[in-house]
């Protein structure tokens, strides 16, 4: 007996077991990321975890300006596009007159350390009940790879040519620890996608800070170290080894604040 | 109601309130900070939304998102703070969301001062933001008609999902004067079909301003034309006073034609032919209404409180051949009636004195 296409392969669903699959809150569509680029794998990891608290038909994304700019079109939820760098105060209105819904910006690290500096510190300062998802590239990745305020000292850029000079331009701004020292985040961690490893551990990170929301605690981030072969000018396996071996050791991973009510939810949980 | 001894900003403030404004995000700045401060306390009390934003960048971005969130939301500012939230505009007409704004005008460039000024007429129905549009602007000329035209402005942001600018100025704001506000309205019971509140059995909705490709963004421009152009129909507003065999029309809005207003009565007093036109909403511009008239009148005198940028959309309306006279007061000076009078006297003699060559 011959058997259809579809019978065939509803007769292999009957005996395997489905173990990996595209989540609910991801669109069926290709995205248009470079080969090698951890964009797309931080938005497995946010729509994983959002399909497994349940919680995609309340979720609203504030998709920021940068390669992420198309963010929307990904995310199987209801979205909006914040102005370059205003996805913190976007979210924050979006959160007043909606507080059961759960709000999360996806931001660059131009977007969020150096033109949205203002919004992101006050909404942190304000304990604004949101997730923010900041994917450290050290680099202006849309617009053809310029210095970012993450930028390593001695990085080439298009616009650090002769590599970033601290004595004309500063120091690399480290979000996670400056955010951490605010009374109104109650989660601020580094975590890094080079590897299947960091990338398990970053999943772990953003599942707990979209608890922490979930449960009216205060603003939380991850903080993701993300390759940019593109503007790097690397293969991508060269990509993510440099963010392993010139990222992590000037961004190193560990959680800045875990609020003592986050760190009593998540020991609550692991005893259930 | 009763009518109560109000302050212009507090007035319009609770006027918001009243007209079901479920969110209210701003930043002090002289002379409108009372307004904030009245809805910090009265937002509270009804359990509505009000937060002190970080600046007016960070101010027009949330009122941005809560109007994309589906509720009625406004923001108040003056001038220098209009400035800052001209990036914000310009997303939220792209996006075609809801919003109401209340600028309490000061004069300038720069810090300048926190006199009454309307020196912003142009960059907020001209420049309000780049892209091509025209916010919908209103100009009250007393605490009555802020109130009702801060209420008119929920309504027509919501019916044609644009941006709404009410152009008060700092002497507005500050004034005490005898006003009526209109009873509490209801909150708006179900969020719009368009807003975002969550992918529950339906699909996700987006608010953005992105339009890939200059077709679609072509074709998005020429929406919003049509939008602009259905409210250059339905929407024009402007009141006349003693226009009826006006041989000289003084044209002025917000509170210069309080002043004007003034002059034009002492000058029927004395016999002289004289009407004011008032523009209400200052974009549209009333131009049908003031050609019309213009063509019945012998010269027109436009009264501003800036170096003349109203002054330009009259010229436009008139043509180059009716005989267009100008004063203009300066960095938060406001004319007096006797120099207006002054001013439209010469101008009759010069009148006369054309007439007779
Ligand atoms: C007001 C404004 N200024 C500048 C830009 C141009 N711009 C678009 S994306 C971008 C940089 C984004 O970099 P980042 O946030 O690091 O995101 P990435 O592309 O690296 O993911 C800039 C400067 C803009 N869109 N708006
Ligand atoms: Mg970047």
């Amino acid at each position: 007996m011959t058997l259809t296409l579809t019978e065939q392969q509803e007769d292999v669903n009957i005996v395997e077991k489905l173990v990996y699959q595209r989540p609910l809150s991801l669109a069926d569509v290709h995205t248009h990321y470079c080969p090698g680029c951890t964009h797309g794998t931080a938005h497995r990891l946010v729509a994983e975890v959002l399909d497994e608290l349940g919680v995609r038909e309340d979720t609203i994304l504030v998709a920021s300006v940068g390669c992420s700019v198309f963010s929307y079109n990904y995310f199987n939820v209801d979205a909006c596009e914040a102005a370059h760098g205003r996805a913190p105060a976007m979210a924050t209105g979006i959160k007043r007159v909606n507080p059961d819904k759960v709000v999360f910006t996806y931001q660059g690290d131009g977007d969020l350390a150096s033109i949205g500096a203002a919004e992101i510190l006050h909404a942190a300062a304000r304990g604004e009940k949101i997730t923010v998802i900041f994917i450290n590239n050290a680099i202006y990745g849309m617009t053809g790879g310029q210095m970012a305020p993450t930028t390593l000292p001695g990085q080439v850029t298009t616009s650090s040519p002769f590599g970033r000079s601290t004595s004309l331009t500063g120091y690399p701004m480290h979000m996670a620890e400056l955010l951490a020292g605010l009374p109104g985040t109650v989660y601020s961690v580094r975590r890094s996608l080079h590897d299947a490893r960091h990338v398990i551990q970053a999943k772990k990170a953003i599942r707990l800070a979209f608890e922490a929301q979930i449960n009216e605690l205060g603003f939380s981030i991850v903080e993701l170290l993300s390759s940019c072969p593109t503007n790097w000018g690397m293969k991508p396996l060269e990509a993510l080894n440099w963010v392993k071996e010139e990222m992590v050791p000037a961004y190193p991973l560990g959680d800045y604040k875990v609020a003592d009510e986050l760190k009593a939810l998540s020991k609550r949980k692991k005893k259930s | 109601m009763p009518k109560q001894l109000l302050k212009g900003n507090v007035a319009f403030a609770e006027a918001a309130v009243r007209a079901g404004c479920e969110a209210y995000f701003g930043y002090p700045i002289t002379p409108q900070t009372e307004a904030l401060e009245h809805m910090s306390k009265r937002m509270v009390e009804l359990d509505r939304t009000f937060v002190q934003a970080e600046s007016e960048v960070a101010a027009i971005n949330m009122v941005y998102g809560a109007a994309s969130a589906g509720v009625r939301v406004m923001t108040s500012s003056s001038s220098p703070g209009i400035s800052l939230m001209q990036e914000g505009f310009s997303y939220i007409v792209g996006s075609e969301v809801p919003v109401v704004i209340v600028d309490v005008m000061r004069g300038g460039p720069g810090l300048g001062n926190i006199q009454a000024s309307q020196s912003d007429y142009n960059q907020i129905t001209k420049s309000a933001g780049h892209g091509d549009y025209h916010p919908l602007v209103l100009a009250p000329s007393t605490v009555q008609e802020l109130i009702d035209l801060t209420t008119l402005a929920f309504d027509l942001a919501d019916k044609y999902r644009t941006l709404v600018i009410v152009a008060a100025d700092g002497s507005l704001g500050q004034m005490m004067e005898p006003a009526e506000l209109p009873p509490m309205r209801d909150l708006r019971e179900e969020r719009p079909s368009w807003a975002l509140t969550g992918a529950k059995d339906r699909e996700p909705n987006l608010i953005s301003s992105i339009y890939l490709g200059a077709d679609n963004l072509e074709m998005f421009n020429r929406k919003l034309q049509g939008k602009l152009a259905l409210i250059e129909k339905a929407e024009v507003r402007y009141e006349e006073q003693f226009t009826e065999e006006a041989e000289i029309v003084i044209v002025a809005f917000g509170t210069a034609a309080r002043v004007a207003q003034t002059a034009v009565k002492h000058l029927r007093e004395e016999g002289l032919p004289v009407g004011l036109f008032r523009p209400i909403t200052l974009w549209p511009f009333p131009e049908k209404a003031l050609f019309e008239l213009s063509q019945k009148t012998k010269a027109l005198f436009v009264v501003e409180m800036n170096a003349g940028q109203m002054l330009h959309d009259v010229r436009m309306v008139v043509g180059i051949d009716k005989p267009v006279k100008f004063l203009g007061r300066m960095g938060g000076a406001i004319p007096f009636p006797d120099e207006i009078e002054r001013e439209t006297r010469t101008l009759f003699e010069q009148i006369m004195t054309a007439e007779m060559e």
